[in-house]
């Protein structure tokens, strides 16, 4: 039975793709070739009833291998070789999920923190049992050094091509090491949106109405906070989680000045820096924001969870983080925590964020490359699957233009991030982290420098230098 | 030519010895070879020559993490070495029976516990809301409460409070039972001539136990100048590079950065400067001892 209705998914399959690719206005000779170049483990699927897949015929390839339009799973047993995040729930749901529509798939996943993962995947991409499937912590230096598979071919035959442009452009490196474009190293699972978080109850208390549309109605609202004896502000920031206030400081960067430098930065573009101007400006207002005492005083020694979970206990009115955290908002303060993006300095300007996708690579050398390039196009376009993400991951699940969007419970914050995506996509205001511009960048320069600024051992511009220093530093090697 | 006796003994230590140099000496060989080379740890390897050795005494950052080591030596060895040995002789001297049993086990216990688990405790218990300030509070000393391991200044006493905290336990027990080897006899007389505890400890215990003494600092100050986890676990260098000692920049350098040239050429750095630190230390307390 279960092979039958492999069989019957797999054709179905089949169907939708290549209806896909020719509504898509896709010539059908883009899926020809991969057709034939695939493998014969369609042998048992030539005997999938033919009749079903009418769209499949009118294909010139089609009549030839029957099956394949693109890279698939197979019907063979299939053990996928992964590597996931610890902490973060939505990985493993969908491998569930996949599993149980495609049973020949079972998963072999191991886990690790993202500071240790940081750490082990170059070894895990250059040793014997390469991961078929892993979380990336960073890729300009793994695509470089030839240990991820370049993801090119696979977006051609799946379409991926054909999605709205922002979506994958985070993860393609050009030859020169250069992010942002060239070819496609890594897929986002979903796509994480940031701002500030508050929880409602205090900010009605603190007369707050509607959210900030200015950084200086910001800056009102946070006095108001500090007035009324309530803590503005929970943010993280020990080293052993990484210098929280990373999120706060890039959020004015980017009200202070346009996105494209900073993402330039963050991209590695030749002759990039961070010590500009506007960013003075914005580490000036954070270091501000320091003296007024509006972060926690022991936020040199408060972890993420310790944050998330003190804020979820009442502890502060405003917390800079991303929507990957909303389930465990709407656990902690059900129907009581909302969502802003960070206002621009000026009225009417376009608020700006941070967003990324929850990149997901495949080793150069992995044994089944093709079974999680399938899993990562069923990600994004499995109805169950964008409800996984959505519901579990709180992100927003990307994929074809015209896929709609998974339904949300009443209530919960993931309703208002869901709709603030769309505000930074039309204005082009979305950024890559600056914790992210190199393997160390956070560890070594954002992390120390940013405690010294809480520690009063730093100005803001001291901090912009130190860590431009420390990049050009590990840029140099 | 060789006698049998030798050449069973040599079998004997075989399997030790393989394991040995397999995952001591190759390693150790290794690194000093890598220490040489500009290598990402994947790719081509660059023969730089000594110029790792040179970005390491050059950079303040780097220099700084073998500061805070010498620091940690004060609480990693000498406050244990010189704790250890006052309660040991009390121990001795006022609490043989079932007290002493108890005494010693529970000043040994932190040595039995991982330290990787006691550092994630430790942070619990030293930040702002954790007990020891809820302690502090409670005697009437709020003002004296912060969060020990996110403070610029305390940072580094509190890791190094947890280091005594572990190694007290290991320094009382192996003192203790020097002092057990030492002939009553003398203890004994000295009481009958009227000498109090002080003047036992200072006359009898410490000098007799110069040997075990030597094995105490020996082994504290290299967990001091090595320490890793601890640190790793409980602040992670910060804040700011207040608590980065060599062990966290080797594996900064190494994993994170992906040099591991210059990783290695801290960690030769290290290793020299553990023996040029210990090989003194154990003559002394062997010249002494005969």
């Amino acid at each position: 039975m279960n092979q039958k209705s492999l069989l019957w998914s797999l054709a179905s399959l089949l169907v939708l793709t290549s209806l896909l690719l020719s509504a898509c206005g896709a010539p059908a000779t883009t899926a020809a070739p991969a057709a034939t170049e695939a493998p014969a483990t369609e042998a048992a699927a030539t005997e999938a009833p033919a009749t079903e897949s009418s769209a499949v015929t009118e294909a010139p390839a089609a009549t030839e291998a029957p099956v394949a339009a693109g890279p698939s799973c197979g019907t063979d047993p299939v053990v996928l070789n992964a590597y996931f995040e610890t902490g973060f729930d939505i990985p493993f749901k969908l491998a569930e999920e996949f599993t149980k529509q495609y049973p020949n798939v079972t998963w072999d996943i191991k886990q690790d923190q993202f500071t240790n993962l940081i750490n082990s995947t170059p070894r895990l991409l250059s040793g014997d049992n390469p991961p078929d499937l892993l979380r990336l912590p960073t890729m300009v230096s793994f695509a470089k050094q030839g240990l991820l598979k370049n993801l090119d071919d696979y977006a051609t035959d799946f379409g991926w091509d054909e999605w709205p442009v922002p979506q994958l452009n985070q993860n393609r490196v050009a030859e020169d090491g250069t992010r942002g474009s060239g070819s496609l190293y890594a897929m986002g699972l979903n796509y994480s949106l940031t701002g500030v978080f508050y929880n409602k109850e205090l900010a009605a208390q603190i007369g707050m109405t509607e959210p900030p549309k200015t950084v200086a109605e910001f800056d009102e609202l946070l006095a108001k906070a500090k007035e009324a004896g309530l803590l503005p502000i929970m943010q993280w920031g020990s080293a052993k989680s990484g210098m929280g206030l990373a999120f706060p400081l890039q959020n004015l960067m980017a009200a202070y000045g346009p996105v494209e430098p900073i993402n330039d930065w963050i991209f590695q573009k030749p002759g990039a820096t961070i010590d500009t101007p506007s960013n003075l400006e914005a580490a000036q207002h954070l270091e501000q924001w320091i003296q007024n005492g509006y972060f926690p005083t022991d936020i040199n020694a408060i972890e993420y969870t310790d944050a998330n979970a003190r804020f979820g206990k009442g502890e502060g009115v405003f917390i800079f983080n991303g929507d990957w955290q909303n389930a465990g908002y709407d656990t902690d303060l059900p129907g009581n925590v909302g969502f802003f993006l960070m206002p621009p300095v000026d009225a009417g300007g376009s608020p700006a964020a941070m967003s990324a996708p929850l990149t997901f690579g495949i080793a150069a050398n992995a044994k089944h490359a093709d079974c999680a390039a399938f899993f990562l196009n069923w990600v994004a376009s499995n109805e169950t699957a964008r409800q996984i993400d959505v519901t579990i991951g709180g992100s927003n699940p990307g994929g074809p233009s015209g896929a709609t969007m998974p339904s949300v419970a009443e209530g919960s914050v993931t309703n208002e991030t869901l709709a603030a995506g769309p505000v930074v996509g039309e204005a082009g205001t979305s950024m890559d982290f600056i914790a992210n511009a190199t393997s160390a960048i956070f560890a070594q320069g954002w992390t120390p420098e940013l405690q010294k600024m809480v520690g009063g051992q730093q100005d803001a511009g001291g901090l912009l230098k130190a860590v431009q220093e420390e990049y050009l530093r590990q840029l140099e090697q | 030519m060789v006698r049998r006796e030798t050449l069973i003994g040599w079998l004997f230590i075989l399997p030790a010895l393989l394991m040995y140099a397999a995952f001591v000496l190759l390693p150790l060989l290794l690194s000093i070879q890598y220490s040489f080379f500009r290598w990402d740890g994947i790719g081509p390897m660059t023969w730089v020559g000594l110029k790792n050795y040179a970005t390491v005494l050059d950079d303040p950052d780097l220099l700084g993490t073998i500061f805070n080591a010498f620091k940690l030596v004060v609480f990693f060895s000498f406050i244990p070495v010189t704790l250890g040995l006052i309660v040991a002789s009390i121990i001795h001297r006022v609490a043989i029976g079932r007290l002493g049993t108890v005494a010693r086990t529970v000043l040994f216990l932190p040595q039995v516990i991982p330290l990787v688990a006691a550092g994630i405790i430790w942070g619990w218990l030293l930040a702002l809301p954790g007990l020891i300030n809820q302690i502090l509070k409670a005697l009437g000393l709020g003002a004296f409460t912060r969060a020990w391991l996110g403070d610029f200044d305390w940072a580094l006493p509190a890791v190094g409070f947890i280091g005594v905290w572990v190694l007290l336990g290991f320094c009382t027990v192996l003192l203790l039972t020097g002092i057990t080897k030492v002939d009553p006899s003398l203890y004994e007389s000295a009481r009958i001539d009227g000498a109090g505890w002080f003047t036992e400890f200072v006359k009898i215990t410490v000098p007799l136990l110069k040997q075990e003494i030597g094995v105490c600092i020996t082994v504290t100050v290299i967990a001091a100048l090595a320490a890793f986890d601890v640190v790793y676990v409980s602040t992670a260098g910060g804040p700011g590079n207040s608590t980065a000692v060599p062990g966290i920049q080797i594996y900064i350098l190494a994993f994170t950065e992906q040099r591991i040239g210059l990783a290695s050429a801290l960690a030769v750095l290290l290793m020299v400067l553990v023996l040029v630190v210990i090989l003194p230390i154990q003559r002394l307390s062997r010249e002494n001892t005969q």
